[in-house]
């Protein structure tokens, strides 16, 4: 079975809809109607510009411009992840420690599933390692995203708790378990969320791509069976990366808590 | 309970625009703290108690703070912030790390007007005044060589005020542990303090009681 190609009057009329509802948004006066236009206009963009990236990628599948593109990739989530951060620690150590826990996990779980589980050689082929590695990186970002927006705000606002745990005695891993647990929760809340609804209630959009590009039902759910492991675990692991790294941060070695190490709020 | 309570050496701490600031405790002494507000009061004993960056050093019985691990300092070196935290739903779980059913806990626990049920309270029903009993005494059970107190009777009546300051007195008395007590009630560091001081900017000055 063939993939039936989409045209630009199909993508028109998809995109029709969106129009329909900035319309009704101007009519009804919600005020998102700028913003959906500009994010629709941005998606399109974007997508068409890594079509032709992928494009050229695949056709040439070096090892060097797979890399820059994974690089690329990072660099890009950990802008996010800081980003996102209602207060971060001062100076690049918060993009440093965000960029590090994604590339940790992310590169060596991707690595780890080319070379061991899918098996395809070279284990860079672009075709296999780029959406793989896009799809790691995706949720790693999402979930190191909450979990240190959630371990900042939470040990400043509670920092007298901790303070006083410490005066108590308690070691800062002590001091800090409860907010340290907490956080590790929030950052998997995601993947464990579409773990619990893969199949039942929505299909996966991996899943989805594959049965509508022709593959097999079973082929497309076993890969997806693997990506969702893959994307728990790596995400799992660059939580436990990023909080105990940002969390290193914010007690001194005599095991003091700085919260002066963190930037002051940042409104949303 | 055993005797084992050591001189508290402070050498030159500074922190922030402050100090530097130099005193001793010796085993069993009450000494009270007093200054205008602001001048850094808890910030001096947050230092002693090592939890803000200082610069000097605080020595029991000659060893510096730095040749304990931190956990160990602040267990020995007590501090006690004039406002409490706690963490767990109920009163009892703050206790759990020292053996329940002592009966120095229930001692401390009655004397300050507390019935053995307290330890079934919840911790948002409890009043400020309670809060400060309670604090008090889930750091005294832990037994600190010494005590830093920061205005610990703020919250109370006249009544309990007078308790505490007496569980606080017997414990310097029969050299159990020392204290150094920050309140701006001169007439309760008369009654409490074998020597008072205050604290400025720059200096810590002995005063006449």
């Amino acid at each position: 079975m063939n993939v039936i190609s989409l045209g630009v009057v199909d993508l028109s009329l998809a995109a029709f809809l969106l129009l329909l509802l900035a319309f009704c948004s101007l009519k009804i006066g919600l005020g998102i109607e700028k913003r959906i236009i500009f994010s629709g206009l941005r998606m399109t963009a974007q997508l068409l510009l890594v079509g032709l990236v992928l494009k050229a990628l695949f056709a040439s599948g070096s090892f060097p411009l797979v890399f820059c593109m994974s690089l690329v990739m990072l660099l890009v989530a950990g802008y996010e992840v800081s980003a996102r951060q209602k207060r971060k620690l001062r100076g690049r150590t918060g993009y440093l420690i965000s960029t590090g826990s994604m590339f940790i996990s992310s590169f060596s779980v991707a690595f780890l599933a080319l070379t061991l589980m899918v098996n395809v050689s070279p284990w860079y082929t672009p075709q296999y390692a780029i959406p793989l590695l896009g799809m790691l990186l995706g949720n790693t970002m999402n979930g190191v995203a909450l979990a240190s927006d959630r371990l900042t705000t939470d040990i400043y606002n509670q920092r007298g708790m901790v303070e006083q745990r410490l005066l108590l005695g308690q070691s800062w891993q002590e001091a800090s378990g409860d907010i340290r647990r907490d956080c590790m929760r929030t950052g998997m809340i995601p993947i464990v969320n579409s773990m619990a609804a893969a199949g039942v209630v929505s299909l996966p959009g991996m899943m989805t791509g594959q049965i509508l590009g022709g593959s097999s039902p079973i082929d497309a759910v076993k890969y997806q069976i693997l990506i969702m492991f893959l994307i728990a675990a790596g995400t799992g692991f660059g939580v436990i990366a990023a909080i105990w790294l940002i969390s290193r941060r914010l007690f001194d070695d005599r095991e003091r808590l700085v919260v002066e190490n963190l930037t002051k709020a940042n409104k949303h | 309970m055993e005797n084992r309570v050591s001189r508290l050496s402070i050498r030159n701490i500074k922190f922030l625009e402050n100090g530097p600031y130099s005193m001793e405790l010796a085993p069993g002494e009450c000494c009270g703290l007093n200054g205008a507000s602001g001048v850094g009061k808890s910030q001096f004993l947050r230092a002693i108690a090592d939890v803000i960056a200082h610069g000097g050093e605080c020595m029991l019985e000659g060893v510096s703070s730095l040749e304990f691990t931190p956990q160990k300092w602040r267990s020995a070196v007590a501090l006690i912030p004039a406002e409490s935290f706690w963490w767990f739903d109920d009163v009892e779980p703050h206790f759990a790390a020292v053996s329940l059913g002592d009966s120095y806990l229930s001692d401390l626990l009655s004397r300050l007007g507390f019935g053995p049920d307290v330890m079934n309270w919840q911790i948002s029903r409890l009043s400020t005044g309670e809060r400060q009993r309670l604090s008090l005494v889930r750091t005294l059970i832990r037994q600190p060589q010494v005590l830093l107190l920061d205005e610990p009777t703020s919250g109370l009546d006249q009544k309990m005020a007078g308790v505490v300051e007496e569980i606080v007195t017997e414990l310097c008395i029969q050299k159990t542990c020392s204290c150094l007590w920050v309140s701006h009630d001169q007439e309760q560091l008369k009654r409490i303090a074998t020597r008072c001081f205050t604290l400025e900017r720059t200096e810590i000055v002995e005063m006449m009681l």
